[in-house]
């Protein structure tokens, strides 16, 4: 977000200047004695300039994915791709017009500025209202799960296809449409339906861009060429030129205003990654067909190809020579989400001790209205209050849940890289505490609830196929029942730290089946729990009915009262089990991720 | 006017010297101070309690707390007092400078460790040198606070998660006999390292002065 400044910069002002550059350099060598090129105009010119400057998201997508350039330089070539499309599509129509109408007075252009604004904020706003379709339809969505991936195409499309028809910018209603619903359907979809459009979407632009380079090597091949050498070279080198100068230009007064200023390195790379793609070349197309018509398109097609191969082959080598920061691989750290939170209030707290709305003063107004209004309205459920560390918190959980169904047995588990567990961070004064603590009446009363609770629902689960139906996989619908069967796998890992119990490791082997019977598994989980389970159950191991042993002294949920209760065991049991069934905590993720 | 000038300006040249920042800075630093402190020589707490925009900010005790920390003004005093002068102003201040081009990569260092040092005074409320789980705790549920009803169970469980995560960086075989304290600076610094603090941890801080343009804010 503090880069919007310098990315609409960039975007705007330095495709401006590369249009007119571009253009007026091109006219200027078109007038060059013997060059066979005097019938081509300013206009033409122009126009050709404005095509062939604009830098394409998917190209600079492609090539910026592999070379895992770091978060900044990434944002700002790949935001000013996306932006930069206001400013063609407007240009290039103007052009055309002008090029048809023959003259241009000063009204027109007055006009033509008028228009980029409409389009540029008028496509924004089709794609926010329909983000906020979006997001509101995915609050009701809970029980036909199916449908949200739809709906989540649909509408990104319908706000694509609704700006083109009134020639806005669709592109920019597409980002503001994405940028908008985001939030609220990741908080509202279920986990399946996130990952189907993921990949789904994935998949999909993958498929397109293929085809959309498919498309130019087939014109290359087939197209009707107009070769002329001067056109063409001048053509590719003035891009070049015109894009160093423009970025060193913008850069210089740019980084008066940032804090963080840009290097000469960060320069470098932003003006190499200015690639031109298939954008420049679907516009070149649509040209109404005249003898020029052919040249430019010869000479496009050079500029594509000069700078997705050259340029987009040797910016990896380049980056690594000049040892340009590169992404940095990281894990999410709770440390380190408490801490950017906290950062994020104090500097708010800083700038209004200092008196001035900076930055984090914004940020934090647009917290605040967005946790106010907006989440109440379109996130589903109790999701909506909850804070962004919790939701953070719990996809943590999740994640660590679901790799440790996928880890298998634990006998796979790697050797832990830590033995630190929840024992050697409690407090030692723990002499007094071997009591059973005692927990109020009413506490103990919630706590029976809930367990009844969610033995019931998982009975209800009816095994019915229907098309509609998405088979109810018990991970799926409820966050906290995830968090639930994740507490209860890891307490049980915990026990098993101080347990005699002979190392049945049967306990993994049924949470991995959780994944094919739904049905029968969840009630082996959810009956070891309850106090008034069966106790002669199908599957488990004497490990479950340990747990079940000790789970019924004191039914509650909460981590510190387990904790003692290894401590309980430990008292009764003399042996200890091998430490690799320690709790691995965080570093799971880095073994397997 | 001539010689008050050159006096001012020769104890800005001193805090200038000190702290880092420009001379437009620190005016516009001290008309803000004059602006809280009403025209008195010292601030106290209820002066920046007093300030409208900081009610809704979960952890403004410890923020105010933080300016009147003795450990902040690098004179290896300990304790905290009641009043502050500008020039302790201006040092807490000095710690949310942003480095600029000419920094070298040793000087981006100090400047985090000093950071990340402001940030460790403000979590160890005791002084001891270590944040232990009772500290963070206490941190997460401050920062919670204003969040609506958190369970106090939750904002446990996500103390002794992140304490978990930092013993498991740095001691990573410990022993279940053993107890880890609490974390020491090496480990804070350590667990933030990928933060990097010192391009994130800034405010700007104007050149220009601003108090015209501030019509209709509350004179706190």
């Amino acid at each position: 977000m503090e880069n919007m400044g310098t990315i609409l910069v960039f975007a705007v002002v330095g495709t401006l200047w590369n249009v007119f550059f571009i253009g007026g350099m091109i006219f200027a060598v078109c007038q060059i004695e013997g060059v066979q090129l005097a019938g081509v105009d300013l206009l033409s010119c122009l126009l050709f300039g404005s095509i062939v400057s604009a830098v394409d998201p998917v190209a600079v997508l492609a090539v910026f994915e592999e070379i895992q350039i770091n978060e900044l330089l990434h944002i700002l070539v790949f935001g000013e791709s996306l932006l930069n499309d206001a400013v063609t599509v407007v240009l290039y129509h103007l052009f055309e017009e002008f090029s048809h109408a023959g003259t241009v007075t000063v009204l027109d252009g007055v006009l033509g500025v008028v228009c980029f604004f409409v389009v540029s904020l008028g496509g924004v706003m089709v794609g926010a209202i329909y983000g906020f379709l979006g997001a509101f339809t995915s609050r009701f969505t809970t029980h036909t799960r199916v449908i949200e991936p739809l709906f989540v195409f649909l509408y990104s499309y319908m706000a694509y296809l609704s700006a083109e028809v009134f020639h806005l910018s669709g592109i920019m209603s597409l980002i503001a449409c994405g940028v908008i619903m985001r939030p609220y359907v990741e908080a509202n979809v279920s986990h399946k339906s996130y990952t189907t459009i993921k990949y789904f979407l994935k998949m999909w632009s993958s498929v397109s861009e293929t085809l959309i380079f498919i498309f130019l090597g087939v014109s290359t091949v087939a197209g009707p060429h107009a070769w002329n050498w001067t056109f063409v070279i001048s053509t590719v080198i003035l891009c070049l030129v015109s894009r160093v100068l423009g970025v060193i230009g913008l850069t210089c007064i740019i980084n008066k205003f940032r804090i963080v200023k840009l290097t000469k390195k960060d320069q470098f790379i932003v003006a190499y990654g200015g690639l031109r793609g298939a954008i420049a070349f679907s516009l070149g197309f649509l040209l109404t067909d005249n003898e020029r018509k052919n040249m430019f398109l010869t000479a496009i097609i050079t500029v594509i190809f000069f700078t997705v191969f050259v340029q987009g082959m040797t910016i990896r080598p380049l980056v690594e020579l000049l040892a340009v920061k590169k992404k940095k691989e990281s894990k999410p750290s709770i440390n380190e989400e408490i801490h950017t939170q906290f950062l994020g209030h104090l500097l708010t707290g800083i700038e209004d001790i200092c008196g001035h709305y900076g930055h984090h003063h914004w940020k934090d107004k647009l917290n605040r209205f967005n946790k106010t209004y907006l989440k109440k309205w379109l996130i589903a459920g109790e999701r909506s209050t909850e804070p962004q560390l919790i939701s953070f918190y719990n996809k943590m959980e999740m994640k660590q849940a679901m790799m440790l169904v996928e880890s298998g047995s634990t006998a796979k588990l790697p050797s832990t890289l830590s033995s630190v567990s929840m024992q050697n961070i409690q407090q030692r004064g723990s002499g007094n505490r071997r009591a059973i603590p005692s927990i109020s009446k009413s506490r103990e009363q919630e706590i029976r609830k809930i367990l009844r609770s969610n033995l019931q629902k998982t009975r209800q689960r009816l095994r019915s196929y229907s098309r509609h139906d998405l088979m109810i996989d018990p991970f799926e619908d409820n966050v906290s029942e995830v968090r639930f069967r994740k507490q209860r796998v890891e307490m049980e890992r915990r026990m098993s730290h101080y347990l005699t119990v002979p190392t049945n490791r049967q306990e993994t082997p049924s949470v991995r089946k959780v994944c094919f019977e739904p049905e029968h598994q969840v009630f082996t989980y959810d009956n070891s729990e309850s106090p008034r389970g069966p106790r002669a159950r199908p599957d488990p191991g004497p490990l479950d009915a340990i747990s079940l042993v000790s789970e019924s002294q004191r039914p509650n949920q909460s981590r510190e009262p387990r904790a003692k209760v290894p401590e309980e065991q430990e008292e009764q049991d003399q042996l200890k089990l091998s430490r690799c069934l320690s709790d691995p905590g965080p570093n799971q993720e880095e073994d397997l991720s | 006017m001539g010689a008050s000038q050159t006096r001012a300006e020769h104890q800005y040249q001193d805090l200038a010297d000190k702290t880092g920042f420009s001379f437009e800075q620190i005016k516009n630093l001290y008309q803000r101070f004059q602006q809280l402190s009403g025209n008195e020589e010292t601030i106290s707490r209820a002066n920046l309690d007093s300030i409208p925009a900081l009610a809704n900010n979960p952890i403004r005790k410890q923020i105010i707390g933080a300016f009147f920390d003795k450990r902040n003004q690098h004179q290896d005093e300990v304790g905290s007092c009641d009043q502050i002068g500008f020039e302790q102003f201006l040092m807490v201040m000095s710690h949310f400078r942003p480095p600029n081009l000419r920094t070298t990569d040793e000087e981006k260092e100090a400047m985090r460790k000093e950071k990340l040092r402001f940030l460790f005074n403000m979590h160890d409320s005791d002084n001891d040198g270590t944040i232990t789980l009772a500290e963070y705790r206490k941190v997460v549920e401050e920062l919670m606070s204003k969040s609506g009803e958190i369970g106090q169970e939750t904002a446990k469980a996500i103390a002794d998660a992140a304490m978990l995560e930092v013993a498991s960086i740095n001691v990573p075989n410990m022993g279940p006999e053993e107890f880890y304290e609490g974390i020491t600076f090496e480990h804070f610094e350590e667990i933030l390292k990928g933060l990097e603090m010192e391009s994130r941890m800034h405010i700007r801080f104007l050149d220009v002065d601003t108090s015209t343009m501030r019509c209709g804010k509350s004179q706190s």
